[in-house]
């Protein structure tokens, strides 16, 4: 019997917008100019929040930050295809997703200043809470999407995590619960080259980390992460097939780490200048700001109004943050259980 | 009343906790058309559907972390682990989610998780299938842990567990499984969980133990005058029961399969060490397994507590 090919795998990659702003207009997403207008606002708000965010840590007035630059339309593109009743689960490093999602600005900067009251996400939002332990929230995503499954509601789950995220054991987990059980989730992987020091290259020798979701039996598509227009395609068509029931599906967004892995960081240590430089070039925003003043959306005007409006909106964040009482030692015995137990009761009086 | 054995009776929590309240799901291996491996779940699948009662594929860390995610979302899964020798993946899973999420998002997030989980030797089963690693689970604040000796107490202590707005690892005596029989009634009871069982009472000395060694104290202290608590659950644990039983007795033994070292013993004692050292009359006493590697079954019978052993403990501790 002569040997033969039972499967094959292929990897789509989507690209709509270049580096000079020109898109392809065939695969253009169907997105209103008010709608292009509100992604453009999101996308300054979420990088001036993240400039300041830095520069508030390098002053002492928060703890360790985890930098979004460069990913911003990975996160906003993708947070936006969701509708308000959709879950999302994020890792350490989604700011731009919560910032897309209307979270208080000031109780992100109250998280990363040491303050759980900051992720006690507000009830109105769909929210988990942030997840440092790498690749583990996968699994929660799932769950919820399994719930939503069980009791019949068209929500859908996304999970954020990173490239080296997919080297995780929970990673494969989830994926295979998700694959086995056909799950209404939405597996992101912002593929950004790093994982603090240790390249893309020695997570895996896949070629791509998409084809990963082909070995769990479902589709998994590569993007342009810098590309917004098609972040939000890729996204959307995922989310809309996870709504009818048809499954999850893995989006990699192939991006940039722009900055330091976290201000704990210093990543001249181990990548180069002109590499840097190369994706520099790359902007996700340059782009996105070409596109729409081709398309007569972008002025300057328009930038100069959300800049201020951005501004404002950080600059109060950082007083109501700042402003906060501090919070109460007795709440990290009040939130242990539903109740306290009795030796919690007596180690209450200490405060 | 039916006299029921500790599988039929956690059985039967289980039946009656699904019907009364549809957001409780079982997720595990071999737990649907099998009914698990020691049968604790038969006949579910055939009441419930495989919505309710799913088959996962093999992997304890996806089985215990997407029951926290359903957990987050309202649902009350019973994750079944099929060995306790076989949580450690989920481990992870239990101490850096389920059991800080309430705390982690200042109550907005909750885990109402079971975990349930066969412990224990004497079941003459190959390697990390007698595991008896309690301890690992007390010292996750956030997380309770339950660990039944009788059916009875098993199907209360079970739905309370079920019931419960927090994360509760549900340990069960592999080795009890089907040795005892007793009356378990139908229909709602419940032993909440943080109080112990006095399951003998006397005065010369305080026997405490819970699951499988429980027993074994009982033959232990047979014709003897001694409080025998059976502590049910290990956290958090009912100090209040033991501090009362210590001051009238002078005299206190702990007893488990785990190893010494670092077991839930040393806490015990440290607490009692505590709170009514000076009313006792001499050293607190552990039995407990060796700090050794779990031996396969030839050698678990001189790894564990025996009768013997307990009893030498207890005559120890009655020299003073
Ligand atoms: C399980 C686990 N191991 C190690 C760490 C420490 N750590 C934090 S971020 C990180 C790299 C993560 O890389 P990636 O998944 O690509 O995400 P990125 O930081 O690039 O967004 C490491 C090793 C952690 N948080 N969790
Ligand atoms: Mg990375």
């Amino acid at each position: 019997m002569p040997e033969k090919i039972i499967e094959s795998c292929s990897v789509t990659r989507l690209d709509i917008l270049n580096e000079k702003g020109e898109a392809d207009l065939s695969l253009m997403p169907a997105l209103t100019d008010d709608q292009l207008r509100e992604l453009y606002e999101i996308f300054i708000l979420a990088r001036t929040f993240d400039h300041r965010a830095l520069n508030l840590q390098r002053e002492g007035r928060i703890g360790t930050y985890a930098p979004i630059l460069g990913q911003e339309a990975s996160q906003i593109g993708t947070a936006y295809a969701l509708d308000k009743t959709d879950w999302i689960f994020p890792s350490f490093r989604e700011n731009g997703v919560l910032v897309a999602r209307g979270y208080p600005l000031h109780m992100i900067l109250q998280y990363w200043g040491g303050d759980e009251r900051g992720i006690k996400v507000p009830d109105h939002l769909n929210i988990f809470t942030i997840s440092i332990p790498v690749g583990t929230h996968v699994l929660h995503a799932v769950g919820s999407a399994m719930a939503a499954k069980y009791r019949d509601e068209k929500t859908v789950s996304m999970v954020y995590f990173g490239d080296g995220g997919t080297s995780e054991g929970d990673f494969h987990e989830g994926m295979n619960f998700a694959g086995t059980f056909r799950l209404p989730v939405v597996f992101v992987c912002q593929n950004n080259q790093w994982a603090i020091s240790v390249p893309r290259e020695r997570q895996t020798a896949s070629r791509t980390l998409a084809q990963k979701a082909w070995a769990y039996g479902f589709e998994g598509i590569q993007v342009d992460g810098n590309d917004i227009l098609a972040v939000y395609k890729a996204a959307k068509a995922a989310v809309e097939k996870a709504r009818r029931g048809e499954g999850p599906t893995l989006i990699e967004c192939f991006t940039y780490r722009m900055a330091d892995h976290t201000t704990a960081d210093d990543a001249s240590r181990y990548r180069t200048k002109e590499q840097v430089a190369a994706w520099e070039a790359r902007d996700p925003l340059l782009r996105f700001r070409l596109f729409l003043e081709m398309k007569g959306i972008w002025t300057e005007a328009f930038q100069k109004e959300v800049d201020e409006k951005a501004k404002q909106k950080v600059d109060e964040a950082e007083k109501t943050a700042e402003s906060a009482v501090h919070a109460e030692p007795s709440d990290m015995l009040a939130y242990t259980y539903a109740s306290l137990t009795p030796r919690q009761t007596k180690q209450m009086r200490d405060f | 009343m039916a006299k029921l054995n500790m599988v039929q009776a956690i059985n039967l929590a289980l039946r009656e906790e699904m019907q009364r309240d549809k957001d409780v799901v079982i997720l595990g291996e071999d737990v649907g058309r099998d009914g698990g491996v020691f049968r604790v779940t038969e006949g579910l699948l055939d009441i419930f559907g495989q919505e309710r009662v799913i088959d996962t594929p093999l992997a304890e860390s996806g089985i215990v972390g997407v029951s926290i995610g359903m957990a987050a979302r309202g649902l009350k899964p019973i994750a079944e682990v099929q060995f306790m020798g076989f949580i450690y993946p989920a481990l992870d899973q239990i101490s850096s989610h389920a059991a800080r999420l309430r705390s982690r998002s200042r109550g907005r997030y909750t885990c109402p998780l079971v975990v349930r989980t066969p412990y224990g030797a004497g079941i003459k089963a190959p390697e990390h299938h007698s595991e008896s690693t309690e301890a690992l689970f007390c010292h996750m604040p956030g997380i309770k842990v339950a660990l039944p000796s009788t059916p009875y107490t098993a199907k209360g202590l079970l739905i309370s567990a079920i019931r419960d707005p927090d994360p509760v690892i549900f340990l069960e005596s592999a080795r009890l499984y089907r040795l005892i029989k007793e009356e378990v009634p139908e229909g709602e009871y419940t032993i909440p969980l943080g109080k112990a069982r006095m399951a003998r009472e006397g005065k010369d000395v305080t026997v405490i133990s819970w699951g499988a060694m429980l027993h074994r104290c009982l033959q232990a202290t047979e014709g003897m005058s001694a409080d025998v608590i059976d502590l049910m659950t290990l956290n958090p644990f009912d100090e209040e029961m033991i501090y009362s039983s210590v001051k009238k007795t002078g005299r206190v033994v702990i007893v488990h399969e785990a190893a010494k070292t670092c077991g839930l013993g040393a806490e015990i004692s440290a607490s009692i060490a505590e709170e009514a050292m000076l009313y006792l009359k001499g050293p607190v006493t552990r039995v407990t397994a060796y700090d050794a590697v779990l031996p396969l079954p030839k050698l678990e019978d001189y790894y564990m507590p025996t009768v013997e052993r307990i009893k030498r403990g207890i005559e120890e501790a009655l020299k003073y």
